[in-house]
């Protein structure tokens, strides 16, 4: 969590973002995030993410979800309060299949929608710097982080790449808790100097 | 130039030649807009259903079930048609976000926010319906299992009603999940264009600091595909549980095995038609065209006459089997939903729900506003039919002297006029404060599917091999 220089190169079309993005970290740069209104797929893998392991998360609040289900509903028919229901076992599986399945689809689901939130640092009252509003709109934003000596430099090679306007930004780089409709500290600055 | 490709003989999704921006602009309007004199002539007149509705219920409560029309022989009524019918509706939103994102069905993106909306609302209304039956309603917690004062006394596991508290809890929190995780960028969207500070702060916190890093589009794309594929059993599951309610019981009428697959189609129908009713006016009254087009109705009526046909061949088959079994109880219960006191409800159902959808295999018809709005209508009679000869096979039981009719009492139409009020209550405010159509989604299928880039593609259909090899060449 630091307030830091950012370059940002800002694109309207997907066709320009592509090739920006490889020549940019071709020439070396390490691009510090891309921001677009809506997921361009093939953009992970240009700026070389790796997979996400969400969907093994999933597997795996999945699996509890059923053996909290089978475990608990076990331990209660055969152990805690055993009853005789018109003759039947007192592990009946069959008739635990419905709950067990509902709680391996809800704890997945509940599971993995959290570990996104918290991966994503996602929660009502989270802010992070807006490089540019018009990024959840319709122009996709690329920054990198500069020092005051390069700062010229990373910017004249961003127009190079075909960007549509550039600027040099303070930011900060994480996410604070925060509103929407207050400026920070940071910014406030920024607008003076 | 963009080559992803799709050929134009398929119809546009998106119409009017728009743009990112012009996407934006269009999908935020009714958000940034003032509430028209219409919307709040709406959302009172469904608040006050929705108070007359609360009336009835505290009515209810106040002086016990008792009010209800239910008697002996009948100790079900139109509380759990309603219950049914309202779950039913809350299939569609789930099986066209998940089902057809699977599918990759492009055409669901134009719908996709709405319809799930609509199930969340649905799933809300239908709860209400078991709950208040339960009559000492301060007492519904007693279904949730957890370590009581009372001994160690659990519910019932293996009791389909207990299915359905788990089934219907879980089916509404993950559809929940689903759509607010999609909600998020569309905030963002609504956020980083507010004019003002209360704007700027709510949606501030409902966007929950999204601001569009790829690699959290990455991980939002994984959420989407692993939670549509939870969704897909999910959404089956459900109504086959809601018709282990009947299906498990050894009644007359009741006891089959045709029931699951036989619910869970008359929920998608039904789903599909409240889902038309729905759209086909929020699509004029909030100008919306361009992007819930006359293809995406001509979809869902395609839904609906699969649905419906396939909902007739189970009447059919139900008949079929009575006669086939030779059991006399079967054969009799079959013969009075058909000629007995409750002909009426059995013969609206099969006009509504199999004869009327048929016309739907006229391409004109499913292309037709008006019809398919009148159609969504009648759908929705046909299957409040279904639910209620479903359940009014018990007017008669095993003992002459106990049989008897049903009619409801006003308390029981009250809760039901009621749950319309909660339903478009939750509507109205959501149209007004929500993004209506999925902004970042209608953007992601936008270069493929809108009609301006799909004219830019007509041009290289008819190209060369030759020349556009070499013209992309010179072109990098």
């Amino acid at each position: 969590m630091a307030v830091k220089k950012f370059a940002t190169a800002t694109y309207s079309d997907e066709a320009v973002l592509f090739p920006a993005v490889k020549k940019t970290r071709g020439a070396g740069y390490k691009v510090h995030d891309v921001y677009t209104p809506f997921a361009v797929h093939g953009l992970d893998e240009a700026l070389g993410y790796k997979v996400s392991g969400l969907h093994v998360a999933g597997f795996i609040y999945g699996l509890t979800g059923t053996s909290t289900a089978l475990g608990f509903m076990g331990w209660i028919f055969t152990t805690d309060w055993p009853q005789n229901f018109g003759g039947k076992p007192h592990f009946p599986l069959p008739a635990f299949i419905p709950i067990t399945f509902e709680l391996t689809v809800l704890f997945s689901a509940v599971g993995m929608v959290l570990t996104f939130c918290y991966l994503c640092q996602l929660m009502p009252g989270v802010k992070k710097h807006i490089f540019n509003p018009r990024q959840t709109d319709d122009k996709m934003v690329m920054a990198i982080e500069v020092t005051d000596e390069n700062a010229a430099e990373v910017e004249t090679f961003l127009k190079g790449t075909g960007a549509e306007a550039t600027d040099i930004q303070i930011a900060e780089e994480g996410w604070w808790y925060g509103r929407y409709d207050k400026e920070e500290e940071y910014q406030l600055k920024t607008q003076e100097a | 130039m963009h080559l992803k490709y799709e050929s134009y003989v398929r119809e546009a999704l998106v119409d009017g030649k728009k743009d990112y921006h012009q996407v934006t602009e269009d999908l935020c309007a009714p958000v940034e807009n003032k509430p028209t004199k219409l919307w709040r002539i709406g959302f009172l007149l469904s608040a006050s259903l929705l108070a007359f509705g609360a009336f009835s219920v505290a009515w209810e409560v106040q002086f016990g079930t008792g009010v209800w029309n239910l008697n002996r022989t009948i100790g079900w009524g139109w509380d759990i048609t309603n219950f049914v019918w309202w779950v039913g509706i809350g299939h569609a939103g789930t099986l066209i976000s998940a089902i057809l994102l699977l599918f990759r069905q492009g055409w669901r993106t134009g719908v996709n926010r709405a319809a799930e909306a609509m199930t969340i609302f649905a799933v809300m209304c239908a709860g209400q319906f078991p709950i208040w039956h339960m009559g000492r309603v301060w007492d519904a917690f007693f279904v949730l299992p957890y370590g009581n004062s009372r001994g160690p006394l659990w519910p019932n596991f293996v009791s389909p009603l207990l299915w359905d508290v788990f089934a219907i809890s879980t089916y509404f929190t993950v559809s929940l999940l689903f759509w607010y995780s999609g909600l998020i960028p569309d905030f963002a969207t609504i956020r980083d264009r507010a004019q003002t500070k209360t704007r700027k702060f709510l949606y501030g916190l409902a966007s929950f600091g999204w601001a569009g890093s790829a690699k959290h589009w990455q991980r939002h794309e994984y959420l989407s595909l692993v939670l549509a594929g939870l969704s897909t059993p999910l959404v089956l599951s459900v109504h086959t549980i809601v018709s282990f309610d009947f299906a498990t019981s050894v009644i007359p009428g009741w006891h089959t095995t045709i029931f699951p697959p036989y619910f869970v189609a008359g929920a998608v129908f039904s789903g599909f038609a409240m889902v038309q009713t729905l759209l086909i006016i929020t699509r004029k009254v909030l100008n919306l065209q361009d992007y819930i087009t006359l293809g995406h109705i001509e979809a869902m009526n395609k839904v609906i006459v699969v649905t419906g046909s396939i909902v007739g061949v189970a009447y059919l088959t139900e008949l079929f089997i009575a006669y086939y079994s030779g059991v006399l109880w079967e054969q009799e219960a079959f013969r009075l939903r058909v000629l007995g006191p409750y002909w009426w409800a059995y013969w609206g159902m099969m006009t509504c729900n199999v004869v009327s959808p048929q016309l739907f295999w006229f391409k004109k018809l499913r292309r037709n506003i008006w019809f398919t709005f009148f159609m969504s209508i009648i759908v929705n009679i046909g299957m409040w039919f279904e639910r209620f000869v479903i359940i009014m096979s018990l007017h008669r039981d095993y003992l002459p002297s106990s049989w008897s009719y049903y009619t409801p009492s006003w308390p029981e139409v009250g809760f039901y006029l009621g749950s319309f009020g909660l339903f478009f209550t939750c509507y109205f405010l959501f149209v007004k404060y929500f993004p209506v159509v999925a902004i970042a989604e209608i953007k992601f299928i936008l270069k493929h599917s809108g009609d301006k880039y799909k004219e830019e593609m007509k041009a290289i259909d008819v190209q060369d091999e030759g020349e556009f090899i070499e013209e992309q060449a010179h072109h990098h």
